[in-house]
């Protein structure tokens, strides 16, 4: 379970996350939506210790964030944010090793590199293993990081956007390979999505920002409503049942 | 695929090892008349301030480019040997040089590099520790304090008797020629201090390379790691600027080169590389200049085009990327 109580963070004057408090179900997928500006990635950000708070506390499993080693946040909760460029030269398999740092410091033993493996093959990029980031396309690049992240075998993995960059077929993969990795390890993803159907699709829980306020948090049919939708994003969204799930229709 | 991976660095390193011992063998010995006791010491000190020199600018660079995660800034860049300089000045203001000159010349080198270290884990901690800043902020933050520091090193210059001045002068150019060798022994302990330190550093810093959020998400303490390396770092730089003052484009030029011919992050590799290619280019060049040519003082000159020029070429590459 991951506890937000009043988290704040200020730039200036301006409030990005105001006062929050929200309650993330342990298991399962939950996804962050929202519009622009309402504080999704500083909200994901604070709950991973990247970003100082100006106020308020987060608790991941019982640890306090802030206040607990880094190294053992490590070992229980991961985080891929939105855009990572390396000014180093990896491959893919060098990536992934990084995964298993928290626990061999930088040694990796046969047991890190049987996990590496596992990661390798969870998301299908053995054929790429060796390969240089610099020479896959952005969508094979996010499948790696993913990889790395996974490899950290945390119970609680924070993506920003994990669906940048990748094309329909991909994302759905994407999205299938969470959910198997919440149902095969018990995993807990937290994801920011901007895509509300692919939030509504694949999500348990699904927590609503609006001007850096928590909008709405339930299960997709407590929020992904017409009602709820009109005030989160401020205009007109008919929702429909579509093969038993909940589709939003926002085109026009 | 995994053989030729490792199999490349490795013969890299000791095609540069090799290359590296020969620079040094041909400055002892070419063109060596009369007698070799005296040859052999009196050169031998210029190799030894040569090597450390070359040794501190390289580790220093690498270092400066993990914690910074960028390939164009360097320590030089950012004023830290400007800083070096101003503190030095400072000391001679507010002491007088008859009192500088008094003390022994190794403890006002302590005393300049302890007061490097923490102006400068201070001032690079707050621009660099905290939260991503861009990197045109970064170079323009470096370019402005550089030229705060030397213009605040320079007014107060322009404060002291002559006399003073002139002894201060001396060590503010750059020369291979006159490294100071009394300084030798605690530049050389100072090096192999921050270099026995960054050993057991190796893995984590391949981590902080990554940048922050990676670095953090992966269990650095990021503050604590980064504040370590930039005090290493003007440990590295009170050592190289105090042997033969301030260098400018040097260490971004092997820098690169390193990363250039090892393609691959991994620190127990880069460094290594980076000190040897730093101690082929320097003990190379001045055997060149001084044995084959003749000349006496243009190593640092012509070290600071080619480096400045590797400097344009990675500005504009980053340019159109």
């Amino acid at each position: 379970m991951i506890l937000a109580n009043e988290v704040t963070k200020r730039y200036g004057d301006a409030v990005v996350v105001d006062g929050l408090s929200v309650t993330i179900p342990k298991g399962g997928i939950t996804s962050i939506i929202g519009p622009n500006g309402a504080g999704k990635s500083t909200l994901l950000s604070m709950l991973a210790r990247l970003l100082k708070m100006d106020g308020g506390s987060v608790t991941v499993g019982g640890l306090d964030v802030t206040a607990t080693a880094s190294d053992v946040i490590a070992r229980r909760l991961a985080i891929l944010r939105q855009d990572n460029h390396l000014s180093a030269r990896l491959t893919v398999r060098d990536l992934v090793t990084f995964g298993r740092f928290p626990y061999s410091r930088g040694r990796p033993t046969l047991d890190d590199k049987a996990h590496v493996e596992r990661a390798l093959a969870y998301l299908d990029l053995g054929a790429l293993a060796d390969r240089y980031l610099d020479e896959l396309s952005g969508g094979q690049r996010q499948r790696a990081f993913v990889a790395m992240v996974l490899c950290q075998d945390t119970d609680y993995v924070l993506l920003d956007e994990p669906l940048n960059n990748l094309d329909m077929k991909h994302a759905q993969s994407m999205m299938k390979t969470l959910r198997r990795a919440t149902r095969d390890f018990g995993k807990t993803v937290v994801l920011v999505l901007h895509d509300i159907n692919f939030a509504s699709w694949y999500s348990d829980f699904v927590v609503a920002l609006k001007d850096g306020r928590l909008a709405a948090a339930g299960t997709v049919d407590e929020v992904i409503r017409e009602d709820m939708l009109r005030d989160i994003y401020g205009m007109e969204i008919q929702v429909h049942a579509v093969a038993g799930q909940r589709i939003a229709l926002y085109y026009e | 695929m995994l053989p030729d991976r490792n199999a490349r660095p490795r013969a890299v390193l000791l095609l540069l090892a090799a290359l590296a011992v020969g620079a040094c063998f041909a400055f002892m010995t070419l063109g060596a008349k009369g007698n070799w006791d005296f040859v052999l010491k009196f050169r031998g000190l210029k190799l030894a301030g040569l090597v450390l020199v070359a040794w501190a600018i390289a580790l220093s660079t690498i270092l400066f480019q993990t914690v910074t995660n960028n390939r164009i800034l360097t320590p030089a860049l950012m004023g830290f040997d400007a800083l070096y300089i101003l503190i030095q000045t400072t000391l001679v203001v507010l002491l007088g040089t008859a009192v500088v000159a008094m003390l022994d010349h190794n403890s006002v080198f302590a005393l300049n590099a302890v007061a490097m270290a923490l102006f400068s884990g201070l001032l690079f901690r707050w621009l660099f520790a905290g939260e991503e800043r861009s990197l045109h902020l970064l170079v323009l933050a470096g370019i402005i304090f550089g030229v705060f520091f030397k213009s605040l090193s320079s007014l107060m210059q322009r404060l002291l008797d002559p006399n003073e001045f002139m002894v201060l002068q001396d060590s503010f150019f750059a020369s291979f020629n006159r490294i100071d060798a009394t300084l030798l022994g605690v530049s050389a302990a100072i090096i192999a201090v921050v270099s026995a330190f960054v050993i057991p550093m190796l893995p984590r810093l391949d981590v902080l390379a990554l940048g922050r959020p990676m670095a953090i998400s992966l269990g650095l303490n990021y503050r604590r790691e980064v504040s370590l390396v930039l005090i290493a770092v003007a440990l590295l730089v009170s050592a190289s600027t105090a042997l033969v003052g301030p260098v400018t484009f040097f260490g971004l030029l092997v820098a690169s080169l390193a990363h250039a011919l090892i393609g691959n992050a991994r620190h127990a590799v880069l460094i290594p590389a980076a000190v040897l290619l730093s101690v082929i280019f320097l003990v190379g060049g001045q055997t060149i200049l001084e044995r084959v040519f003749g000349f006496d003082t243009a190593l640092s000159v012509i070290i600071e085009f080619v480096g400045g020029i590797a400097f344009i070429i990675l500005i504009v590459r980053k340019a159109i990327r």
